[in-house]
């Protein structure tokens, strides 16, 4: 892959860990990637597997009883955990921006979106009123919104939900941030709108370089968008590697059964193919690999931790890898 | 789509607002009994705390008889000092409606500044300031309001800093549970998301967001300061004789309620219930118009 690019986002062993009256729960455990200038890395996997949580790590936006405990975050090379609290939030909005999954709630109902836009703007620069209202209208037209001068002073509930989610990926863009964590941002929107924002997204990073780590739960949106692809289970990074690699050619036991349960690929009139018993909460997660007890291949030996194994920039975690001669 | 920027918030809730007749009805009365209560030396036909004005030959008459000097139309009738009922309700009402409003907002300050911190920093803050509300709001208001202003004797600063007291508590425990609502929000979570300051975050995004409760509570609350006024006056221990609310007037005029000398009473009494219900009716309406559960956004 990219590895001759430096990297802008760089996650060594993060651990993120949440205490609660059953014990603590690590959330994110032992996850580490990183995402290169204008790529694009899919942060696939089910609800609870840590996936959001990987991304509010980044963001600094773990609140009490949640810490990040172990592990390092770079970007551009400046390591973030462990960073003031007041030095965060200067870096959030202005070099890592976040789009949230519920277009309808992440934008504040009272306030005007050119308000909103130009406080995104004014927190972070030190320019007039009037300039940040321009750079607000500029950040509308590119996001594709029609008439912009004029949706500036609308309030969101005038909005519907796609062109409020360009909204929202308009203030994300505003400060032009080199990392952008996306958290499910067209999960809430109908296919049509979905597709448009995506192939949006994409022209917009490729244009501006900024970096994306786009968190989902659909394998499709990950196979159209993504350069890289990082499946998640339990807290922990399984595979990944390139999109090509990860889809086509799927080494993790769990990730061959993700893309074996997408719909589009079973056969008319035959059950859809599924994975046996429940995703895990970082809790009730097995000892050794997390995803032993599902898994058709699994032996005695899963019950130790499985190793790490790479080739050619596609790692991932399991004692018994599908290669091409098993399928 | 079009943009209609007269589509704001504020059109649409005026919109919503005067829908109801009975509200327009209501915010008019209110309106009036505000105004007459503004202006009340100007619009009353007498001076009723200027003893010099006041002559005794006309004590107790009866509504609508001539003043002995023949100048005045009793339209109210007197009281037993020979005052001018109408122009002592007027004076009443001023009285009344500032001790309502003024208590109400400070109180509205108080409770929404500490509920707002209660609910946005949590931990020992929280615990500290919801557990003095609890304390606060586990006694009967009047009770209350009683001991403070047998402490510290009448007077209308003293009746404002009882009011506040008795009602700081409602405040803060409502504006607590909103901040709560609002916090777990996602537009919180992407301000923060924009490295806001937390000071910003929680004057432009949480305050607003907040309110609509609070207006509802500050609205009804209005009407039960000025009853609650009335109350501790009716019992002597509100407002000085010199300046008699309307509480105190129908103190005064309680002796004679039985003797067939009704309208001392009689008249502050219609005063007050007239500006309490459309108070009341008003807060209803603002209820409906703000309950999200009644919104279709």
């Amino acid at each position: 892959m990219d590895s001759a690019r430096e990297p802008v986002l760089e996650v060594r062993n993060l651990r993120t860990e949440f205490a609660t009256s059953a014990g603590v729960v690590k959330a994110v455990d032992d996850v580490s990637f990183s995402v290169a200038r204008g790529q694009i890395m899919g942060l696939v996997g089910e609800s609870g597997s840590g996936k959001s949580m990987t991304g509010y790590s980044i963001m600094g936006l773990i609140d009490p009883p949640g810490r990040v405990a172990g592990g390092s975050i770079r970007l551009n090379g400046r390591e973030l955990v462990g960073l003031a609290p007041e030095a965060m939030r200067q870096l959030r909005g202005e070099r890592i921006a976040m789009i949230f999954q519920d277009p309808m709630m992440t934008l504040n109902p009272v306030l005007r979106i050119d308000t909103q836009m130009m406080e995104a703007v004014l927190a972070h620069h030190a320019v007039g009123r009037r300039r940040a209202r321009e750079m607000a209208r500029d950040a509308l037209a590119r996001v594709g919104i029609p008439a912009p001068e004029e949706r500036l002073s609308a309030y969101p509930h005038q909005f519907s939900g796609g062109m409020r989610q360009r909204v929202a990926i308009a203030i994300a863009l505003l400060n032009k941030p080199d990392l952008i964590i996306c958290d499910e941002p067209t999960t809430a929107l109908d296919v049509t709108t979905q597709n448009q924002i995506l192939y949006e997204m994409q022209t917009l990073c490729r244009e501006s370089g900024s970096a994306l780590v786009w968190i989902t739960h659909d394998l499709a949106v990950v196979a159209g968008l993504a350069d890289t692809v990082a499946v998640m289970y339990a807290g922990q990074l399984v595979e990944q590697g390139s999109v090509r690699q990860v889809l086509e050619q799927p080494r993790h036991p769990y990730t061959r059964a993700l893309i074996a349960s997408v719909p589009s690929r079973n056969p008319r009139g035959r059950p859809l193919a599924q994975i046996t018993g429940m995703a895990p909460s970082a809790l009730t997660a097995p000892s050794g690999c997390r995803f032993r007890d599902r898994c058709p291949r699994a032996t005695n030996i899963c019950a130790t931790s499985p190793p790490v194994d790479a080739e050619d920039g596609h790692d991932w975690r399991c004692f018994h890898p599908v290669f091409e001669e098993d399928r | 789509m079009t943009v209609a920027t007269s589509d704001t918030p504020l059109a649409r809730f005026l919109h919503a607002y005067f829908s109801s007749r009975i509200a327009v009805i209501a915010t008019l009365v209110l309106l009036l009994l505000t105004l007459a209560a503004i202006c009340a030396p100007l619009i009353a036909p007498q001076n009723p705390y200027d003893l010099t004005k006041l002559d005794i030959m006309d004590s107790r008459l009866e509504p609508g008889k001539v003043s002995s000097d023949g100048k005045l139309v009793y339209l109210m009738g007197t009281d037993e000092q020979g005052r001018d009922m109408l122009s002592a309700i007027l004076y009443g009402l001023r009285i009344s409606i500032a001790v309502g409003f003024a208590s109400t907002a400070a109180a509205l300050a108080i409770g929404l500044a500490l509920g707002m911190v209660a609910g946005y920093a949590g931990g020992r803050i929280e615990s500290l300031i919801m557990r003095v509300a609890d304390i606060q709001l586990s006694f009967p208001p009047i009770l209350i309001a009683l001991v403070l202003l047998a402490l510290s004797g009448p007077g209308v600063g003293k009746i404002i800093i009882a009011l506040i007291a008795v009602q700081w508590a409602y405040y803060a425990r409502t504006a607590r549970s909103a901040a709560l609502v609002e916090r777990g929000k996602e537009y919180m979570e992407a301000a923060a998301g924009l490295g806001l300051s937390p000071l910003r975050i929680v004057l432009r995004h949480l305050l607003p967001n907040c309110l609509p409760p609070l207006i509802v509570i500050a609205a009804l609350q209005v009407a039960s300061a000025i009853s609650l006024e009335a109350t501790l006056s009716f019992l002597g221990l509100g407002l000085p004789v010199t300046e008699p609310s309307l509480g105190l007037l129908i103190s005064n005029g309680f002796q004679y309620l039985l003797s067939g000398t009704y309208w001392i009473s009689f008249y502050p009494g219609l005063a007050l219930l007239l500006t309490v219900a459309a108070i009341n009716l008003v807060a209803d309406q603002l209820r409906d118009v703000l309950n999200p559960r009644l919104q279709g956004i």
